[in-house]
């Protein structure tokens, strides 16, 4: 192998770490403050390239209706459910922002205003229906041991890809990138759109270090994730954690849809591989530590690359029997991803 | 009373006559399996709309056509079978989409003595012919006809090495076993072959290695719009060579993907994809033009894919056999279905939108070289390239 196809093959794992790296990090964060193991994940992703890629060829998905169901049924379910008084908020967190952003996907749809508002317009379509799954299949089911919201959440991963066939058919689609061309950096070819990810990811996860260290809301979603009962003894809205952990989940897995979408064809059904690779690289991390995971990412994205040039008829066993050796690591020294309470 | 009593008469025999006319249009059922959902769901789908263009009636009886989704899962597959066997009675399965699902149901076809036409393309559905293989048909080409046809195309446009790239499954080892095949015996030399999945987000790794090799020509073994991925790869890289692909990219949704990227790819595929440029004096340009227009009428225009016509064309198969299988029983009964599959096996020179179809005892599946042409995309378009 020569060193520029080495270099090749790092800078394309690269850009696929930092994607896996996103998803990476939306996995630990809600699984460390739901006990959720985010399976659909990958949906939000698969969701935001594609509505990312009809917005941009003019046309309105079909996953806007998707999200009004959804946020009718939030809507009654918390009626059903919720305390009365407390209809105010829970109409202005179940109706308000999904109406926001089925007006503004119609109103704006039709104008074609470049790749900037089709992005915007992805993420808004998609990320609102984060909070809302959380609140139909996983609220109900907080204080469930974690291997019946595990099964919860195969059970809207499949409903999920089902949805994404209906809105988005068979056939994958491809968005324009956000800018066409790229540099030269030392002698490899840099994509402007590669360059994007890359540091969208870093900008996102240095944003979530900021969030997490210096912002109430941030430590409140860390106090949820060390100690639920006694963060729930503080006054921190277990609930309420949720709904955070996922909404950012939501946003961040559209993002990287959107990001990914002008590098690859994205189909109805790319999510759950995709976000199996997160999945991989928050193993790493134990569930537990972002840095480790991100890292991890990272390896993930070059493991698979060079994997694809030396034996491709096996890449994705070598990637995912990457894990074999942390699970043992992990269950030598148990204690550290050990679920308290059961 | 007299009156009283003709009235009766008449009513009894009304009756009777009914009770006749009703057993006489007995009606056939026929199953169809198609991969609705799932990755082969671009195959299932235009499959289900064509089973809607059918028809309703044929020789007096109605036709029941009862269709079922196997989410492209083999297990489904035989699961489905089975329920329309033992719950709907039919006399025909028409099934499933993709080879994998199509290769479990051969065996309850072979148990139930049921006539089963696939709209699967691997040849090993069918060969070698045996005891349980009697009772199977498909409509698709056999994969060695369409890689013959690449690699003639090849050797004629002076191609002296290729490489190839495709699918990590079952479609992937079909092509590269016929396609090493047809190669060698056209003198053709295969440099590299490389593998990757459906769901990919990046064949960089891959194509780095297949432009190493330095190939005159790159086969992509894949269906559908995944397989533009490594065509846009190849191109980003700076791959200057002859790029082919199989029949399996005959959607319009590949030239969508792909856009300027797949210009010139070479193809070979069946006459429907260019029905409308086939020459007046080939008899499968009626029959296919008029699957295009009627699908298109229906669902709109440009919808039509060449992967729904195979289910047309298994019809048109029945529909050619079923009258010969009624002169010898009524529909619902074992003499019916072994009647009918004799009547499928010794079917002569029947035009479909894929070809012209002959069976015999040894090949179930009957065409010959009128079955494919090749094709080239310009302008956005599939273009017949001539002969």
């Amino acid at each position: 192998m020569s060193p520029a196809i080495a270099a090749i093959l790092i800078q394309d794992g690269v850009v696929n770490g930092a994607i896996y790296g996103l998803l990476a990090l939306c996995l630990v964060l809600v699984f460390a403050v739901t006990r959720i193991v985010l399976i659909p994940q990958g949906e939000f992703v698969a969701f935001g390239a594609l509505a990312y890629a009809s917005f941009a060829e003019g046309q309105v998905p079909a996953l806007l209706a998707v999200l009004a169901v959804l946020s009718l049924a939030a809507f009654f379910l918390g009626l059903c459910t919720e305390p009365a008084g407390n209809e105010r908020a829970l109409a202005m967190s179940t109706l308000a922002v999904p109406a926001v952003s089925i007006i503004a996907c119609l109103v704006l749809t039709p104008l074609r205003l470049g790749p900037a508002m089709d992005a915007v317009l992805a993420v808004a379509a998609v990320a609102p229906m984060a909070p809302l799954l959380y609140r139909i299949a996983f609220q109900p089911l907080a204080d469930a041991s974690a291997l019946v919201l595990l099964i919860a959440a195969v059970g809207v991963h499949l409903a999920l890809t089902g949805i994404g066939l209906l809105a988005f058919g068979a056939e994958g689609m491809r968005g324009p990138a956000f800018m066409s061309g790229g540099v030269r950096l030392g002698g490899l070819d840099v994509s402007f759109q590669q360059l994007w990810v890359v540091a969208t990811a870093l900008v996102v996860m240095a944003a979530l270090a900021v969030f997490f260290a210096t912002t109430l809301a941030g430590r409140a979603l860390r106090a949820t994730a060390i100690n639920r009962i006694g963060a729930r003894l503080v006054g921190i809205e277990t609930a309420a954690a949720g709904r955070v952990a996922f909404t950012m989940a939501g946003l961040i897995g559209a993002a990287s849809g959107v990001l990914l979408s002008p590098l690859t064809t994205v189909y109805y059904d790319s999510g759950f591989l995709i976000g199996l690779k997160g999945f991989v690289a928050a193993i790493f991390g134990g569930m537990a530590v972002y840095p480790l995971a991100v890292a991890a990412a990272f390896g993930v994205g070059l493991v698979e690359s060079f994997a694809a040039f030396w034996a491709s008829p096996f890449k994705e066993a070598i990637v995912f029997a990457t894990i074999i050796p942390v699970l043992i690591w992990l269950s030598l020294s148990a204690g550290d991803a050990v679920e308290e309470e059961g | 009373m007299r009156g009283m009593r003709s009235v009766a008469t008449g009513l009894l025999s009304a009756l009777l006559l009914a009770g006749a006319a009703r057993a006489q249009d007995k009606p056939i059922h026929i199953g169809v399996i198609a991969s609705m959902t799932g990755p082969a769901a671009a195959l299932g789908i235009p499959q289900r709309n064509s089973i809607a263009l059918l028809p309703r009636e044929l020789a007096g009886h109605k036709i029941d056509w009862i269709i079922l989704d196997d989410a492209t899962d083999a297990t489904r597959a035989v699961a489905d079978a089975r329920k329309l066997i033992d719950e709907d009675n039919i006399d025909a399965l028409v099934g499933s989409s993709a080879t994998p699902a199509s290769l479990a149901m051969i065996d309850v076809a072979a148990e139930k003595h049921l006539p089963m036409i696939y709209m699967a393309a691997s040849a090993a559905l069918i060969s070698p012919m045996d005891a349980q293989k009697r009772w199977v048909f498909k409509t698709p080409q056999n994969d060695s006809l369409m890689a013959d046809a690449i690699a003639a195309h090849m050797a004629a446009s002076g191609v002296k090495t290729m490489a190839y790239i495709g699918f990590n499954d079952a479609y992937g080892d079909g092509w590269l076993a016929q396609m090493q095949r047809a190669a060698t015996a056209a003198g053709i030399r295969l440099v590299d072959a490389e593998r990757y999945a459906r769901a990919d987000t990046s064949v960089t790794g891959q194509i780095l290695k297949i432009i190493a090799a330095s190939p005159d020509a790159v086969l992509v073994g894949a269906s559908g719009t995944p397989a533009a991925l490594p065509q846009k790869t190849l191109k980003e890289r700076g791959y200057g060579g002859r790029i082919y692909q199989t029949h399996g990219v005959a959607v319009k949704d590949f030239i969508r993907v792909g856009g300027k990227d797949v210009e010139g790819t070479v193809l070979p595929a069946g006459p429907v994809l260019v029905a409308a440029q086939l020459s007046d004096a080939n008899p499968i340009k009626k029959v296919a033009t008029d699957y295009v227009t009627r699908y298109e009428a229906m669902y709109g225009p440009g919808s039509v894919a060449a992967f729904g016509a195979h289910a047309y064309d298994a019809a048109l198969l029945l529909t050619a056999a079923i009258p010969v299988a009624l002169e010898h029983a009524q529909p619902g009964t074992p003499e019916f279905r072994a009647a009918l599959r004799d009547a499928l096996e010794s079917l002569h020179a029947i035009v479909l939108t894929h070809g012209i179809a002959t069976m015999s005892p040894d090949d179930h599946n009957g065409f010959d070289k009128r079955a494919r042409v090749m094709v080239t995309i310009q302008d956005g378009a599939w273009k017949l390239i001539e002969e």
